[in-house]
């Protein structure tokens, strides 16, 4: 069943209106259907339109053409059931880590009417969010006291304390280390199994795009259409093992055959 | 002496050396009292003049802190406005850096024939002075908001006002501290030059009516009361800042458990 549906999705930045021809046409011709729970990556390279993508999801910006629906209707304003997670954390820097995570409570209904009779319950949503992702015991801590990673983990709780429906992750591990990486990997194959939300992931690393995703959709150079998609038949949950099985490379390897050439030695 | 105590002593070292080179100056070179006196007569001045200096000094502090205190509020306002949108920025900041390049003392003249002379020029001078680091300032940690951070509370369906409320102000707030350590040294000079100008009291007055009676020594203790309440203003807006920002100095945080 549809949940997001894209349509001949045209995206021009900068266009006055008027004049059509001037400005950069960062989206062309996008056609992309999501389903209801699915876990969808995108994957193409920088500055095709993959971030424009994800905010015409978002409702943050709206085509110049086509449509786009989210639970058959037209987004036409910013979706409030959605989580955001980026590659820099913008974690509040005044801010202790419970109670960043808890700023989508302030702002969205029904929780932020609610706040005050609920505080206790809110203070348990956002602690048991951060023991799925292995933060329990720095709840009372500064965001600059924690490592690129764990500010990373904290920034998915606080995409999800709010119960979206659609969680949009725009290269979200792409400034850390591989090991961390991996480690992240496997908090978000958790987290999606304890929260079932679609999730679209933007990344420009293969191998992860494989290890999580069900569907990988690649995007050619700017203008950025969708060249190719490809469902990923693996087993869940994927294991670090299974990076190595033959079946896993091979799907990275005929990904990595449709991204084009790459720069020649 | 450890780094920590060293660092504490400094200001008062580098007076102290200013001072006794001053004073040498003066005996080596013969200097005439009326040219320049030596930090013991000014001391003098300071003490024979004490109930003048210090009710005209109270008379400027509180000239200072009235334009000081809506210099804050107004420059806290439109830095806000400035710095939340793209066209206000635009719209304003140019002229603002075209104001604060006017030379304020050149402006006294002007608000002594629109509002008398008195304490309401020097009022309006002190806050001319001071209100353009707030506004800069407060402008500044506005308009740098990371984008992602504003997607991320966009998406959230936020409105303007929560933005401003919630990630705008206490952003700023680092910022708006800094600014308010300038802010009020300026705003000292902007009262003390329009009492010089146009006033009937005030440490500026005092410092005018000395001058022409060639009383130099009280001149340099009327400098020197300026300067003592200027540091006292700056060191209370200093502490204040470490109150409520140390989220921002991290670094000198870690630092102080290992000075001992
Ligand atoms: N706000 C903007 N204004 C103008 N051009 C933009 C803006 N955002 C992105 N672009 C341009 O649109 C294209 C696609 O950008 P983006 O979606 O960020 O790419 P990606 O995330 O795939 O790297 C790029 O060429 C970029 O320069
Ligand atoms: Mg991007």
């Amino acid at each position: 069943m549809t949940f997001i549906q894209l349509t001949d999705v045209d995206l021009i930045y900068g266009s006055a209106g008027s004049n059509p021809g001037e400005g950069t046409l960062a989206v062309s011709s996008a056609n992309l259907s999501i389903a209801h729970g699915e876990f969808l990556a995108l994957v193409g390279p920088s500055g095709c339109g993959k971030s424009t993508l994800l905010k015409l999801i978002a409702g943050l910006v709206r085509p110049n053409r086509g449509s786009v629906k989210v639970d058959n209707e037209e987004v036409i304003r910013p979706l409030k059931t959605v989580g955001m997670a980026f590659q820099n954390a913008t974690l509040l820097p005044w801010r202790n880590i419970r109670d960043n995570v808890m700023l989508p409570l302030e702002i969205v209904e029904p929780y932020r009417s609610r706040q005050k009779e609920d505080r206790a319950q809110n203070r348990d949503r956002a602690e048991t969010l951060l023991a799925k992702v292995g933060l329990s015991d720095f709840a009372d801590r500064m965001p600059w006291q924690l490592s690129g990673g764990m500010q990373q983990r904290a920034q998915l709780c606080r995409a999800l304390i709010h119960e979206p429906s659609i969680l949009l992750l725009d290269e979200p591990f792409a400034a850390l280390d591989t090991f961390t990486r991996e480690e992240l990997w496997d908090v978000l194959q958790e987290l999606w199994a304890f929260r079932k939300c679609t999730i679209v992931l933007v990344t420009h690393e293969l191998r992860e795009a494989v290890f999580l995703a069900q569907t990988v959709h690649v995007m050619s150079a700017r203008p950025g259409r969708i060249i190719k998609s490809r469902s990923v038949d693996l087993p869940r949950p994927c294991t670090l093992a299974s990076t190595f099985q033959p079946h896993f490379v091979e799907l990275v390897q005929d990904l990595r055959n449709h991204i084009g050439p790459g720069k020649q030695p | 002496m450890s780094a920590n105590s060293l660092q504490r002593l400094a200001p008062w070292l580098t007076a102290a050396v200013l001072v006794a080179a001053w004073w040498l100056a003066v005996v080596a070179f013969d200097i005439k009292t009326f040219v320049l006196p030596t930090p013991w007569e000014v001391l003098k001045a300071l003490y024979t003049y004490r109930y003048a200096l210090f009710i005209n000094g109270l008379a400027t502090l509180s000239t200072t802190l009235l334009g000081f205190v809506v210099a804050v509020v107004f420059g806290m306002a439109l830095g806000i406005v400035v710095g939340s949108s793209r066209l206000a920025y635009s719209a304003l900041y140019p002229l603002l850096v075209g104001f604060n390049s006017v030379p304020k003392a050149a402006l006294v003249p002007i608000f002594v024939i629109w509002f008398g002379t008195g304490t309401v020029p020097a009022v309006i001078t002190a806050f001319m002075l001071s209100f353009f680091p707030i506004v800069a300032n407060i402008a500044t940690a506005f308009a740098t908001i990371e984008p992602e951070l504003l997607e991320v509370m966009r998406s959230l369906g936020a409105s303007q006002r929560d933005m401003t409320v919630k990630i705008g102000i206490p952003r700023s707030m680092p910022y708006f501290f800094a600014s308010l350590k300038i802010a009020v040294t300026l705003a000292f000079v902007g009262s003390v030059i329009a009492e010089i100008v146009a006033g009937n009291n005030g440490i500026g007055n005092v410092m005018l009516i000395a001058s022409s009676n060639f009383n130099v020594s009280l001149v340099f203790a009327a400098l020197f009361v300026v300067g003592i309440m200027g540091v006292g203003m700056y060191a209370i807006f200093d502490i204040f800042e470490r109150r409520m920002t140390a989220w921002s100095v991290r670094g000198s945080a870690t630092l102080q458990q290992f000075g001992g």
